[in-house]
């Protein structure tokens, strides 16, 4: 079953491709498909029980590399069911929002639907050299996406991100093959890793987890690596940018909570101070910047150097020590944040597309009163940025409020990231005032409205974020038990 | 073991060496538009050599001829990468060569240097690995020449100054060895080197090495390599590129497994692949040449192979990573100069803009060739890279596992270089102006050498497995 849902895209990418020629049919497969595909994961999610600490749901395994111990492994449990959930989300939405395209929908559409494929195959990986799989193959995928359909200096974003996500793949190999050597017998497993705990009580395991940390953080992007977020972003497409900051950065957190914590916990626990200062200033320093922006989609892009500090904060906060009921609050509300980021920035950038769509700039001089032309336009946006600033009633406050609330009682000096929300409320309201209100000037007048398959995909994201805001609990009684197992691996 | 055992035991070689000899006479005696005779049948002695081999793959690790000749795994690997890569070498080259005026000869050539590499791969003695380096090498240099041209000839010359200048350093590393040990045979040279002076055996070891280095197209015998894959005919290209290498750097492993820890020699390998890896890359940016590009990046992927050699016997991954590393190369290299062999008169990476959409499955063969060489999963060579840096790592090489690393980065940076204007749309000024009439056997090959770069990274685990 959850193999079927890796699989399922793949086999759908290799249709489309066959169908080439034909656009409708192509667009009308990759909506079919990713609909296909949420169905799929929420038959799973219903028929998921909480399996027991450490235990894993839909567990399947077969031989691949044997002579490394390294195999087929896949199975979920609380951390990666989420994020599963949110990649078959963020695609539905994509395959809406290009309802309309027409450049050379068959390749483009196979190319999501293999990154959809990837993604889900990441996050259900159970051995390291199968996660490496995945987590290549998604850098090759959305590298082809920025570099055919991007727009201004696509190329060169493109390349700037493969090089340095492909860096960061190849420290995080490295970081595995230390994994690998260090335990005994000598495996790939991530269970199997679990259980030996290898390199415990070795000074060896702090370079690995280095290792492992900096293939991580290049990811995520935390800051010092974050720089080639923004050129990525900017010159992608605006599904592209959906995806990547939707789902791909997520694979860089959840490899936090899946292999770093708890396959190297004392070495964890001992990078805590440097880990905790590089989320205190990656939420300064990504809110700051995105403050000093007059490109929207930059701006975008720096709140998500912001929102994936948070949670890094958290992560590092829970491997304090200290109240283990603050560390789970902790780490529960970052794997929440995963979701309510992908989302939320999800539907922004899908938002900040439609106005290169119309009028073929970012720049918020180049608007004004833009709620006059176009009022549906004005209060999507308006409802995602209060959602991105942390609003209550949208899940973006439930994931902040538990990571400060988590964050604070095991680490109070994590209490400096908070001015991180106050920049962010600011510099939203700044981008609504500047864009949106006061007399239609620039190239506001005459843009035309959101059309429905816009309306549908970025509000389908947002009535998500709202139905977590408001009702959490199914999605944190999903994640909870896997956080406390988390916080009892990492003791201290 | 009675010589007929021994002559059966070297069954796979001796088919190469029968087809051979059979391709030159019958193309001496055919004309000239009927020469694919002799294609058809070196065809089918390396079919059957194949064959052979991986019937012996099974069988337990013996010797022949005195213990002068290994048996074994090692031996198995190269028997059947040589003989599939020089298959494809020569389907690859069917358009190219058919009614030229050398056809039979080159297939000859071909099937020659193919029985000195894999000669090389199975040497258990000094006098047989010069006599596989001999045989390896003399068909090499006419076959980089025999197409006549005039960068062909300068890069026949320079192969051949090289090579004569590293065969003889190979032999005076011999020469030193054998007076050092008393015998050339390689079981002696183990207890023969035991005692003998470390300066000695040092002296000797780096004639020998340097030879091997020449054929594994390694520091410091490296110029050939780039000249060639830019002077030769595309499938003596796409053969030199490939085959020696095996051949050199199985022997390579074979020797110095056998060498006592009197000399550090695995540092001195590991500064080989070091040096080998970063240069190949470094040179590998500037060039516009997708031939001469593929010509450093064979130089680089020599270093990465060096990286088993270091710890050669020393980690019980070391072996087999070496031979998935080299079947994953054999079949990646041969796939990106099969798409060169299709698309000829492109002399330049520009060239290939327009390849995504006028042919998507070039296009598709060329990322799973140039992601393989890069060392993206699931492709062959990924398999061989994870297994070589986790070699390397073992034997306490892990600065050279951090550094093989940052070089795959690099890498990375040229064979994007040539991926991106395959997936540009064509301008009007780009040259050939995105119209692709490719060949048609090349373009089987490409396909065909896709899939097996492909079957090499998913199913070579398991193979591997069962091997085991």
């Amino acid at each position: 079953m959850l193999s079927l849902a890796i699989l399922f895209p793949l086999a759908a990418a290799a249709a489309v491709l066959m169908s080439a020629g034909r656009g409708g049919m192509a667009r009308a497969l990759f909506l079919g498909a990713t609909a296909v595909e949420v169905v799929l994961t929420a038959i799973l999610w219903a028929g998921y029980r909480t399996p027991g600490p450490d235990g894993l749901a839909y567990e399947e395994r077969l031989r691949w590399i044997p002579n490394v111990g390294s195999s087929y492994h896949v199975g979920v449990d609380g951390l990666s069911l989420p994020l599963i959930g949110l990649t078959a989300v963020i695609f539905l939405a994509c395959a809406v929002y290009d309802w309309g395209a027409r450049d050379r929908p068959a390749p483009r559409a196979a190319l999501f639907l293999f990154l959809e494929a990837t993604s889900v195959g990441l996050f259900a990986a159970q051995d390291l050299i199968l996660f490496f799989l995945f987590f290549d193959l998604s850098i090759v995928g959305m590298y082809f996406v920025i570099a055919g359909w991007g727009h201004g200096d696509k190329a060169r974003s493109a390349l700037k991100f493969f090089l340095y996500t492909f860096l960061g793949s190849l420290a995080l190999l490295l970081g595995f093959i230390g994994l690998y050597l260090g335990g005994a017998p000598h495996t790939f497993d991530i269970p199997e890793l679990l259980r030996t705990q290898p390199l415990r009580d070795n000074p060896a395991g702090l370079w690995v987890l280095g290792a492992v940390v900096v293939g991580l953080a290049i990811k995520t992007p935390t800051v010092p690596f974050h720089t080639w977020l923004p050129p990525a972003h900017t010159d992608a497409p605006a599904t592209g940018s959906a995806v990547l900051a939707g789902v791909l950065l997520k694979m860089g957190t959840y490899g936090f909570v899946r292999i770093a914590m708890p396959l190297l916990p004392d070495a964890w626990r001992a990078w805590v101070p440097a880990l905790v200062a590089v989320g205190v200033v990656s939420v300064l320093y990504g809110a700051l910047v995105a403050l000093a922006q007059s490109d929207l989609k930059r701006m975008i892009a720096y709140t998500s150097v912001n929102h994936m500090g948070y949670i890094v904060l958290a992560l590092a906060a829970a491997g304090a020590g200290g109240n283990p009921a603050a560390r789970e609050t902790a780490v529960t509300g970052a794997v929440t944040q995963m979701v309510s980021h992908g989302l939320i920035t999800g539907a922004l950038f899908l938002l900040a597309g439609v106005l290169h769509s119309r009028a073929g700039t970012y720049d918020m001089g180049a608007f004004g009163g833009l709620a006059s032309p176009a009022p549906r336009f004005a209060a999507f946006f308006a409802v995602a940025a209060f959602a991105s600033l942390g609003l209550p009633g949208f899940s973006g406050f439930i994931a902040e409020f538990q990571i400060f609330a988590g964050s604070i009682g095991a680490v109070p000096l994590t209490a400096l990231a908070l001015p991180g929300i106050l920049i962010t409320a600011a510099l939203f309201l700044r981008a609504l005032q500047r864009v949106f209100t006061g007399e239609p000037r620039g190239k506001s007048p005459g843009l035309a409205d959101l059309r429905p398959a816009e309306a549908w995909s970025t509000g389908g994201l947002l009535v998500l974020s709202v139905l977590i805001g408001l009702i959490p609990a199914p999605l944190l009684d999903t994640i909870s038990p896997a956080s406390a197992s988390l916080v009892s691996l990492l003791g201290g | 073991m009675n010589p007929g055992a021994d002559a059966l035991a070297l069954l796979p070689e001796i088919l190469m060496l029968t087809g051979a000899i059979t391709a030159l006479l019958t193309g001496s005696f055919v004309p000239r538009e009927r020469q694919w005779i002799s294609r058809i049948i070196a065809l089918g002695a390396l079919a059957a050599s194949a064959t052979a081999a991986a019937a012996a793959v099974a069988g337990t690790a013996t010797s022949a001829y005195s213990g002068s000749y290994a048996i074994d795994a090692g031996t198995g690997a190269g028997r059947l990468v040589v003989a599939i890569s020089a298959l494809l070498v020569i389907v690859l080259g069917s358009d190219e060569l058919r009614g030229t005026e050398r056809e039979s000869e080159t297939y000859t050539l071909i099937l020659l240097a193919c029985l000195g590499a894999t000669v090389l791969s199975g040497a258990a003695d000094l006098l047989v690995l010069i006599a596989g380096f001999l045989l390896a090498s003399i068909p090499l240099y006419a076959l980089i020449g025999i197409g006549r041209t005039k960068n062909g000839a300068e890069a026949a010359l320079k192969t051949y100054l090289q090579g004569a200048f590293f065969g003889i350093l190979l032999m005076l590393g011999a020469a030193v060895l054998y007076a050092a040990a008393g015998t050339t045979s390689y079981a002696g040279l183990r207890s023969g080197l035991e005692h003998a002076a470390g300066a000695i055996t040092g002296v000797g070891l780096v004639g020998v090495l340097a030879g091997l280095m020449f054929k594994a197209g390694a520091v410091p015998a490296h110029f050939w390599v780039p000249d060639a894959a830019e002077g030769a005919g595309t499938a003596a290209a796409a053969f030199a590129t490939t085959v020696p290498k095996i051949g050199g750097i199985l022997a390579a492993y074979r020797l110095l497994e056998q060498i006592p820890g009197t000399v550090a020699w695995p540092l001195l390998v590991a500064l080989f692949a070091a040096v080998t890896m970063t240069l190949g890359n470094l040179a590998a940016f500037a060039q516009t040449n997708p031939r001469r590009l593929l010509g450093w990046s064979t130089v680089s992927q020599a270093g990465y192979l060096l990286m088993p050699v270091a710890v050669a016997g020393a980690v019980p991954l070391a072996l087999p990573s070496l031979l998935i590393y080299l079947a994953g190369y054999a079949a990646s290299n041969l796939t990106a100069f099969a798409i060169i062999g299709a698309h000829p008169d492109r002399a330049e990476l520009r060239g290939y803009e327009g390849l995504s959409t006028a042919r998507p499955w070039h296009a598709v063969a060329l990322v799973v060739a140039l992601l393989s060489l890069v060392g993206t999963p699931p492709t062959g060579v990924f398999l061989g890279k994870l297994a070589v840096f986790t070699a390397a790592w073992d034997g306490g090489f892990w600065w050279l596992a951090a550094l093989a690393a940052l070089n795959t980065v690099a890498s990375l940076f040229y064979y994007l270089r040539w991926l991106a204007p395959a997936f540009r749309a064509a301008s009007p000024d780009s040259p050939g102006a995105g119209d692709f009439s490719p060949r048609a056997w090349p373009t089987r090959v490409a396909i065909a050498g896709a899939a097996l770069t492909l079957f090499v990274g998913i199913g070579g685990g398991i193979l591997w497995a069962g091997l085991a």
